[in-house]
């Protein structure tokens, strides 16, 4: 199992958000989590990675408890993650945003870059175009490339395709179809919708209120049940 | 010919405010942090320069020791109120008076001097050569952090921090490395600005309080943590200031560059250039 997490509760301050959720994400497999807006789906991978604190319960990556590690040391782990909202360094060009990952991670080299950038061929052309100028779909594509060139073992991707144009979405589900089934990579993706999930994910896990009210492999998804628990 | 001489007075303060200005662009500008010993840090420097009585060598001294004293406050202090401003603020000032009166114990409450190098006393056309000196000072600092920023992994990495200090961390960057070298760095460098003063004149222990508030200025009017800014808006107010000096005095200069620095930040409140940044949280 690559990333166990088990009786995970999150608050801001006293806003509880998160209630003893558990989640099992094995290796090379894509475990979908999913969930309406605001149940609390971001939070669990920001409690994954340590940019929120976790006010009771256990994170374990590769088999070692990860939850008192400070981020950049989750990150050197293996972690890679991609937050919502297609974030990046902007007024650094697109070359620069890659390289500032590249040079703080232990895994990073140019092969790395260069697969990175192979994934995403369209970023070639804009190395030097500062990240804050490029399009909601391209900048997604830059974070994307920049948690790749840490050289991830699992890659944490908040709902990549929202908000973007169609047409980019199409190349971002590649993109991560190539890195489940080529490269591997163990990808825990939150993801609204089921035409998407039932298209990439092995598993699921659906959060409801801060809580995991359903969770299984892939079969599972076609149930009718589940809709309720989706829709908005 | 007055006017030329008005313009040169005007920059060599501008390139002092400037020096000044530079340390607080990372500690002030970058982190958010409102240091108020920064000025304390410029007395760590003068008086570096008047034990060793030499200038030259006490520009890497006084980065050196001046910067030590920055990461020991951000470390001790510091760091365990980001993102509480005004606690921070109460805090540093406690310091800045701590420091004063230290120096006051070490040094004597009396102004000392420091005697300039030879080739740094006369001066050409009327212009004399530590005002020469400064302004170089003051432009090789600039250059070298603008180097530093741009071309080097750590300034790379500082910008990212200041940019999305989050995505920095999960990103791999240990921000907390980043804070503490984006300290040491700025606070050094008013300890260069400190010897740069005692080329001017005598200092003695309240000549951090003579301009920090300057200071504090050029880096809001100049943009938080934009280098160019803080350039153009340190020789503005120095030239500014000079002219206005000229025509009327001292204390009425300092009355009118106020007036415009707040009529200024009152159409453009976040200064010349800006750069969406994330506060410490
Ligand atoms: N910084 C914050 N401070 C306080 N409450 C927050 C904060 N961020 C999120 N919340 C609350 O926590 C809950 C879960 O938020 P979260 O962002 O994890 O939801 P989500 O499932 O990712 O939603 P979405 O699908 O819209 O991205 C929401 O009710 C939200 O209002
Ligand atoms: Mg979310």
């Amino acid at each position: 199992m690559t990333l166990v997490v088990e009786g995970l509760d999150v608050a801001y301050g006293r806003a509880q958000v998160l209630f003893g959720v558990d989640l099992q994400a094995p290796g090379g497999e894509l475990t979908c989590v999913m969930g309406r807006n605001g149940v609390g789906k971001s939070t669990l991978l920001k409690a994954i990675m340590g940019v929120l604190p976790a006010r009771a319960g256990t994170i374990t990556f590769e088999g070692a408890e990860i939850g008192h590690l400070k981020t950049h040391e989750r990150v050197r782990l293996g972690l890679g993650y991609v937050p919502q909202g297609h974030e990046t360094f902007p007024q650094l060009t697109v070359a620069e945003n890659l390289q500032v990952t590249l040079e703080a991670a232990p895994g990073g080299d140019r092969a790395a870059l260069d697969e990175a950038l192979d994934l995403f061929p369209a970023l070639r052309g804009l190395l030097k175009r500062r990240a804050g100028f490029l399009s909601g779909g391209q900048q997604q594509q830059l974070a994307m490339a920049r948690a790749l060139v840490t050289r991830p073992r699992m890659l944490l991707l908040d709902e990549p395709t929202e908000g973007i144009q169609p047409s980019i979405i199409v190349e971002i589900e590649e993109a991560i179809a190539r890195l489940h089934s080529e490269a591997g990579l163990a990808i825990l993706l939150v993801e609204q919708y089921l035409d998407t999930a039932l298209r990439l994910a092995d598993r699921f896990v659906v959060l409801d209120a801060g809580e995991v009210v359903r969770a299984g492999p892939r079969a599972g998804l076609q149930d009718e049940s589940l809709h309720a628990l989706l829709s908005v | 010919m007055a006017v030329l001489n008005q313009l040169f007075i005007g920059a060599s303060m501008g390139a002092v405010l400037l020096l000044i200005a530079l340390g607080l662009t990372f500690t002030f500008g970058q982190m958010g942090v409102i240091n108020m010993a920064h000025g304390e840090f410029l007395l760590v420097g003068a008086y570096t320069a008047y034990l060793l009585q030499n200038v030259v060598l006490a520009l890497p001294v006084a980065f050196a020791v001046a910067g030590a004293l920055g990461l020991v406050l951000e470390r001790l202090l510091i760091r365990r109120f980001y993102g509480r401003p005004l606690d921070t603020l109460l805090l540093t000032f406690g310091v800045s008076l701590i420091l004063q009166q230290l120096a006051r114990d070490i040094f004597g409450a009396p102004n000392v001097g420091v005697t300039a190098p030879a080739w740094l006393t006369g001066g050409i056309g009327g212009f004399p050569y530590s005002r020469i000196f400064i302004l170089v000072l003051a432009l090789a600092c600039v250059a070298a952090i603008s180097l530093y920023l741009t071309r080097m992994k750590q300034g790379r990495r500082m910008r990212a921090v200041m940019q999305n200090r989050q995505l920095a961390a999960v990103s791999g960057v240990a921000t907390e490395r980043v804070d503490q070298l984006t300290f040491l760095i700025g606070s050094g460098l008013a300890g260069v600005a400190g010897v740069a003063l005692t080329l001017i004149g005598p200092v003695g222990p309240s000549l951090g309080t003579y301009y920090i508030v300057d200071a504090f200025l050029i880096v809001v009017a100049g943009g938080l943590g934009q280098l160019r800014g803080a350039v153009i808006a340190a020789f503005v107010l120095g030239v500014l200031n000079s002219f206005v000096e000229f025509w009327t005095d001292a204390s009425l200069a300092k009355v009118v560059v106020f007036a415009v620095i707040v009529a200024f930040l009152q159409l453009r409140p976040q200064g010349l250039f800006v750069l969406r940044s994330r506060a410490l949280t």
